[in-house]
């Protein structure tokens, strides 16, 4: 939830404003990008996701560069967990 | 120096690790608070403290949402589920968090309807598939996640949702800061500041920390790099006898922060007069609440909250360690009867608390260790 998960904008999506296909180490999902109103998303724009919304852009650099931090702190599973599960309500695993 | 090998940068990280060295004044003892619990999971997880000369002491700080909520909002959060017609949202951190009478998961298992999402737009969405629910997003989370509460809310209104509310529990970095440092049992040096919170509120809030306080504060990256290069921005500001606030952390974190991210919160949020953190008790406009023009959002005011307040138990001594008066393992409970596996105190719930961080790496090196050293002659 605090740590933030690094994704690229494949495209912006036409059935509503604000809405983005992102892909995460293969995984696309929909996200919300009205957080980035002041330097509006586009496609090919690697940004920071935090539950579900885009948070900052990066360079694509630092984005390979937060993908080994999560790898480092063995977060990345969780990561994409919660990147595959964006758009579904979940029964609890577990 | 055990995970050395899996940095990417080994030469520099030594370097690094050599000028903290050089920098240390070695009759002075340093306390440096990380703020952020993303932070504290790094500095455990990559063995910093192994490169850091012992008088270099990091102290970990307030900053992991699941950890600083009282258990008496937990118990409120899961007393709206006592409505026939409520689903309970929220996210994966909070579900094994203890309330008085289990967690969300064990209130599941007794048949309440309780639901994992990862994003509160998901809690919306469920919503509006099911309008003869009332679905209830229990919201926390510092700065990095308020914006996404507040976006959804202006989204539902927006879209004329009725059956959506949100039990509020964002929280906000600064008060927590002030209350460390008004803390009289808190003696610190320098604080490295959080990395994601402050993409959207940016470096200038810190600004009477080193200004009225006297403190020097870097806002720092997550790897061990960043890590330990803000440590040596810290030491050079202290040798130097400046207090500033840095921006280690200049690729991602602007200066002037996330703009839209901060008017999306304003336009949805106020701020609390005071709200009771664990451990650090009531700390005044620390915490967020809905505006009256949300209210119909506003699950406090949708329901009848029985505001409970829980003493924590009497043994734990979260406060202690959440201030870094206590390191976790002084703690009585630590390691015996609180554990990852069975939390009695949140710090031991998240990955990011630091008892849960100290027992994963420290406790169990050291239990690995006595395991693997000969067994001393008769």
């Amino acid at each position: 939830m605090c740590l933030a998960i690094p994704g690229r904008i494949v495209e912006l999506l036409p059935e509503r404003e604000n809405l983005a296909l992102v892909e995460v180490s293969g995984v696309r999902r929909k996200i919300d990008v009205g957080l980035l109103a002041e330097d509006p998303a586009k496609a090919g724009d690697w940004v920071l996701i935090h539950v579900g919304f885009a948070m900052s852009k990066i360079s694509e650099r630092d984005a390979a560069d937060q993908m080994r931090v999560l790898a480092m702190l063995g977060e990345d599973e969780a990561a994409m967990q919660e990147i595959e599960g964006y758009g579904l309500v979940h029964a609890i695993r577990r | 120096m055990r995970f050395v090998d899996e940095f990417r940068e080994p030469e520099l990280i030594a370097k690094a690790a050599q000028e903290i060295r050089r920098l240390a004044d070695s009759q002075r003892h340093y306390r440096l608070m990380e703020v952020c619990g993303g932070h504290t999971h790094a500095i455990y997880r990559f063995g910093l403290k192994d490169l850091l000369p012992p008088n270099i002491e990091l102290i970990h700080g307030p900053g992991c949402p699941v950890c600083v909520l009282p258990m008496g909002r937990i118990d409120d959060g899961l007393s709206m589920t006592e409505q026939p017609d409520v689903i309970f949202t929220a996210f994966g951190d909070m579900m094994r968090v203890p309330g008085t009478r289990g967690s969300p998961l064990e209130y599941k298992a007794r048949g309440a309807d309780i639901r994992l999402v990862y994003s509160p737009a998901d809690a919306l969405k469920l919503a509006q598939a099911n309008p003869d629910r009332h679905v209830m997003f229990f919201a926390i989370g510092f700065e990095t996640t308020a914006p996404s509460t507040a976006l959804t809310l202006m989204r539902a209104r927006a879209q004329g949702v009725r059956n959506f509310s949100v039990f509020c529990n964002h929280v906000t970095i600064i008060p927590a800061i002030r209350a460390i440092l008004d803390s009289p049992d808190m003696r610190l040096d320098a604080f490295i500041g959080p990395g994601h919170v402050s993409t959207v509120i940016g470096c200038r809030p810190y600004e009477w920390i080193a200004r009225h306080e006297g403190k020097p504060i870097v806002v720092s990256g997550f790897e061990p790099l960043d890590l330990l290069e803000s440590i040596v921005m810290l030491l050079r500001q202290l040798r130097e006898g400046r207090a500033e606030v840095e921006n280690q952390y200049k690729r991602v974190v602007p200066w002037e922060g996330n703009r839209a991210a901060l008017h999306a919160m304003a336009e949805v949020f106020q701020l609390r007069p005071y709200f009771e953190w664990r451990g650090m008790g009531f700390i005044s406009q620390s915490a967020l609440r809905l505006r009256d023009s949300y209210a119909e959002f506003d699950a406090e005011q949708r329901f009848r909250i029985p505001g409970i307040r829980v003493t924590d138990p009497k043994a734990a001594q979260c406060g202690e360690v959440l201030k870094g008066v206590l390191k976790p393992a002084q703690c009585k409970l630590f390691g015996n009867e609180c554990t990852p596996e069975r939390p009695v105190g949140a710090l031991m719930v998240s990955s990011e608390g630091s008892c849960a961080a100290y027992y994963n790496y420290e406790h169990r090196k050291a239990a690995l260790t006595a395991l693997t050293m000969p067994a001393p002659a008769p």
